[in-house]
C-alpha cells in the first residue's frame, strides 16, 4: 500500500485578528529539521511557533537512509524507538562492478548499542512520527499549516515576520528566527546570502517502486546494492535499497543531456525497472529526475536569524548526509538556544553552532562531492582512472577501497573547538558518546544513551572521584554504591571497552565528550561546564 | 610480494582527489604525460628493480583481458 497522506488542519491564528504577544522562537518550515527543532526545545521548556506554508508531509520519499546518530538523537527526542520498530534494519552494503561483486562492508560489526548503523525509513513516516511527538506539547509546540512566511525583519533583539495564510496575512515577533525552509530557502533568498557551489551535470531518476518479491538473490535480507556499470544499464552506476511497505528505492544515473521530463515518463522507466528486477510485477510509487549540488552557506548565524538544515547545507545524496547533517544541527543547536534563552549561558554561544556545525557541514560535503566525483567522471582521463580502479578492485584491496559509492554519514567530530577542554582518553572531547548497554542496581536493563543524553552529565567509569557540581547530573558505572547518584555496571564490559576505567567524562546535553578526567576536583568539572555553556567565549568578549 | 596490502586507506579518498586535481584542466594529451612522469617519478621512489619488474607485469597483465 502506498503512503495514505492526511492533509493537517489549517487553524486561523491569532494574529489574524489581533496582536500576537512576542513569540521566544519561531521556526519557519516544518521539514523533519523544523519538527526536530520544536521538539527539543519543547522538551527543555522552551515555546515555539513552527510555521508551514503546507499542510502535508514529504510528498515523494526523499530521505530514507537514518544513521545510528540520527537515531540516537531521535531516541533523545522520543522517536528513536517508533523509526526503529518501522524501518527496514540494513548493514551490508555490496558493490559490482558489471555483474560481479567486488567489494562489500558490513556496517556495524559490533554489539551492544541500543541501535543499528543505518535503518531505511521513509522521510514521510519521520516527519509524520516527528508531528505526533510534537503534539504531546500542545502548551509549547504552536504547529501552523498554510502559514507561509513571505518576509522578515531583523530588529536586533527580535525579528519581525511577516506571514501569508487563506484568511490573509498577519505579522509577529519572535526573539529568534530559526531557517529550516529548506534547500530552496526563502530566507536565504531574501537576505541575499551567496549560495553557490558545485553543481553536478549528472542528472539521476530516482524511483520508488512496490513490489512483493525481494530483489536481494536468495537471501532476501535487505542490504545496499551499487553497481557502476551494471549489465542493465551500461556505463553508469546504479543503487538500490529497500524501504518498508516492500518499497524499494532505485536510483538511476543518467546522461548529462538526458531530458529530465521524458525521462520520469512511465514508458521510459517501466523498461528501466524492469531490467534490473526482472520479471517480478511492481508497481511505480514515486518518481523524480535530480540534479545535485554540493554548497554551504559562509555563516549558519546572522544575527537572530539562524539557518537549521538543508537551508544552511546541501548535498548529494550518496553517503546519506543531508537529513543525517540537519538532524545534528538540531542537536548542536537545542540546547545552546535554551541556555541561551534561559539566562544560563552568554548569547555567544550560538556563534558556536556555526563553529560546530559549519565543520561537520564541510565534512559532509567534501565526503559527498568524492563520492558523486568518483561516480561521474567529468574527463576521458577521469572516466580512464575510473575503469582501471574497478578493474584493479576485483583482485586488489586498495583498489576496491578506492571504490567510492557514498561514505556513508558518521557523527562529526568538536575536536579541538572552543566549548572542549582538551584532554586525553579512549574517547576523546569533541566525540559524539557511543552507546553501551548497562544493568542499574536493581537489576533493569538500560543504554548508556538514555542515562546520558538531554542535560550535562557527569560519568565514571570504575573507581574515580565524583565530586558535586550545582546543575550536573552524576552516573556511575561499575563503581562501589556509596554515594547518592545512579549506578550502573556495564554489560558484557562493552562500556569500559569504548570508554576504559578509573576515569570520568562530562557529557554536553547532546552526548558529545566536552572534558575527561582521571582525578576530577569540583574545580576542574565546574569550569570545564562553565567552559561549554561558553563562559570563555564571554570573557573574549569583555576582554 | 604481495600487491594485495592496501596502504592508501584510511587517506584513499584524499589521495584518488589528489590525482584528479592534479589532471585538472588538462587537454588529455597533457594528462598522458602527466601520467608518464608521474610513473617515472614513482619508479625512482620505489627504486627496487625488482619490485619494478612486478608491478609492471602485474598491470600487463589486464592487457587483453
Ligand atoms: C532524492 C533524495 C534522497 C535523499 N536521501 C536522503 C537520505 O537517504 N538520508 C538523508 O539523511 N537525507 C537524504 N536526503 C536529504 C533530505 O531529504 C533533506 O536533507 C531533508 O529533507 C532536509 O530537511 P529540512 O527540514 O531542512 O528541509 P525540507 O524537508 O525541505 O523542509 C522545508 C520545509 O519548509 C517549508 N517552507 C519552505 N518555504 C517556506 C515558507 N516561506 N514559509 C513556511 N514554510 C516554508 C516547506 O514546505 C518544507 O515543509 C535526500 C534528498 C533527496 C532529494
Amino acid at each position: 500500500m502506498g503512503y495514505d497522506y492526511k492533509p493537517f488542519a489549517y487553524v486561523a491564528p491569532p494574529g489574524l485578528t489581533a496582536p500576537e504577544p512576542r513569540h521566544r522562537v519561531a521556526i519557519v518550515g516544518a521539514g523533519p529539521i523544523g519538527l526536530a527543532m520544536a521538539i527539543d526545545l519543547a522538551q527543555q521548556g522552551i515555546p515555539s511557533v513552527v510555521l508551514d506554508d503546507n499542510n502535508v508531509v514529504s510528498v515523494g520519499s526523499r530521505a530514507i537512509c537514518w544513521s545510528k546518530r540520527t537515531l540516537e538523537i531521535f531516541d533523545r527526542l522520543d522517536v528513536g524507538e517508533r523509526m526503529l520498530e518501522k524501518g527496514v534494519t540494513w548493514k551490508v552494503g555490496r558493490n559490482f562492478h558489471g555483474a560481479e561483486e567486488v567489494y562489500s562492508f558490513d556496517l556495524l560489526p559490533e554489539a551492544g548499542h541500543k541501535y543499528p548503523a543505518f535503518i531505511n525509513l521513509q522521510q514521510y513516516y519521520v516527519e509524520e512520527y516527528l508531528v505526533d511527538r510534537a503534539r504531546a506539547f500542545p502548551d509549547l509546540i504552536d504547529l501552523r499549516f498554510k502559514n507561509k512566511v513571505t518576509g522578515h525583519r531583523d530588529n536586533g533583539d527580535f525579528v519581525v515576520l511577516t506571514v501569508e495564510t487563506p484568511d490573509g496575512d498577519y505579522s509577529i515577533e519572535a526573539e529568534y528566527y530559526i531557517a529550516c525552509d529548506g534547500a530552496g530557502s526563502p530566507t536565504r533568498t531574501r537576505m541575499g546570502l551567496d549560495f553557490t557551489g558545485q553543481t553536478f551535470q549528472e542528472q539521476f531518476l530516482i524511483a520508488d517502486i512496490e513490489m512483493q518479491d525481494s530483489p536481494f538473490g536468495d537471501s532476501d535480507v535487505p542490504e545496499r546494492w551499487f553497481w557502476f556499470d551494471p549489465p542493465f544499464h551500461p556505463g553508469k552506476s546504479a543503487l538500490l535499497h529497500m524501504q518498508p511497505d516492500n518499497i524499494y528505492r532505485i536510483d538511476l544515473q543518467l546522461d548529462v543531456d538526458a531530458d529530465g521530463k521524458a525521462e520520469a515518463a512511465e514508458e521510459k522507466v517501466i523498461p528501466r525497472i524492469k531490467a534490473i528486477v526482472g520479471e517480478k510485477p511492481f508497481k511505480l510509487d514515486w518518481v523524480s529526475v535530480y540534479k545535485f549540488r554540493c554548497i554551504k552557506l559562509d555563516r549558519f548565524v546572522h544575527n537572530r536569524v539562524i539557518f537549521v538544515g538543508d537551508s544552511a547545507h546541501v548535498v548529494s545524496p550518496f553517503g546519506a548526509r543531508g537529513g543525517n547533517g540537519g538532524i545534528q544541527d538540531v542537536d548542536n543547536l537545542g540546547w545552546k538556544l535554551a541556555a541561551v534563552l534561559k539566562g544560563n549561558a552568554p548569547e555567544a554561544l550560538i556563534e558556536t553552532y556555526h563553529e560546530e556545525r559549519s565543520h561537520g557541514s564541510a565534512e559532509n560535503i567534501l565526503n559527498s562531492s568524492r563520492a558523486t566525483n568518483f561516480m561521474t567522471p567529468k574527463t576521458p582521463v577521469e572516466a580512464l582512472f575510473r575503469a582501471e580502479t574497478l578493474r584493479l578492485a576485483h583482485k586488489y584491496s586498495f583498489a576496491r577501497r578506492l571504490l567510492n559509492s557514498g561514505r556513508l554519514s558518521q557523527p562529526c567530530s568538536l575536536e579541538g573547538m572552543a566549548l572542549q577542554t582538551p584532554g586525553i582518553a579512549p574517547l576523546e572531547p569533541g566525540f559524539a558518546m557511543l552507546d553501551a548497554p548497562l544493568r542499574s542496581a536493581a537489576g533493569g536493563e538500560t543504554w548508556l544513551l538514555s542515562e546520558v543524553q538531554g542535560q550535562f552529565t557527569l560519568v565514571g567509569f570504575g573507581e574515580v572521584q565524583m565530586p558535586v557540581v550545582d546543575g550536573l547530573r552524576r552516573i556511575g558505572i561499575n563503581q562501589l554504591e556509596t554515594a547518592d547518584f545512579p549506578h550502573f555496571t556495564t554489560v558484557d564490559g562493552h562500556g569500559t571497552r569504548r570508554y576504559g576505567s578509573e576515569r570520568a567524562y562530562l557529557f554536553r546535553p547532546d552526548g558529545h565528550v566536552c572534558a575527561t578526567f582521571v582525578a576530577p576536583t569540583a574545580h576542574d568539572v565546574q569550569a570545564a561546564m562553565a567552559r561549554a555553556l561558553g563562559a570563555q567565549l564571554r570573557q573574549e568578549i569583555a576582554a | 610480494m604481495n600487491y594485495s596490502d592496501d596502504k592508501l586507506s584510511p587517506k584513499q579518498d584524499d589521495f584518488y582527489n589528489a590525482l584528479m586535481d592534479a589532471h585538472s584542466g588538462l587537454p588529455e594529451a597533457e594528462s598522458h604525460a602527466l601520467n608518464a612522469r608521474l610513473v617515472l617519478l614513482m619508479a625512482n621512489q620505489i627504486g627496487d628493480l625488482e619490485t619494478l619488474k612486478q608491478l609492471l607485469a602485474a598491470a600487463r597483465d589486464y592487457v587483453n583481458d
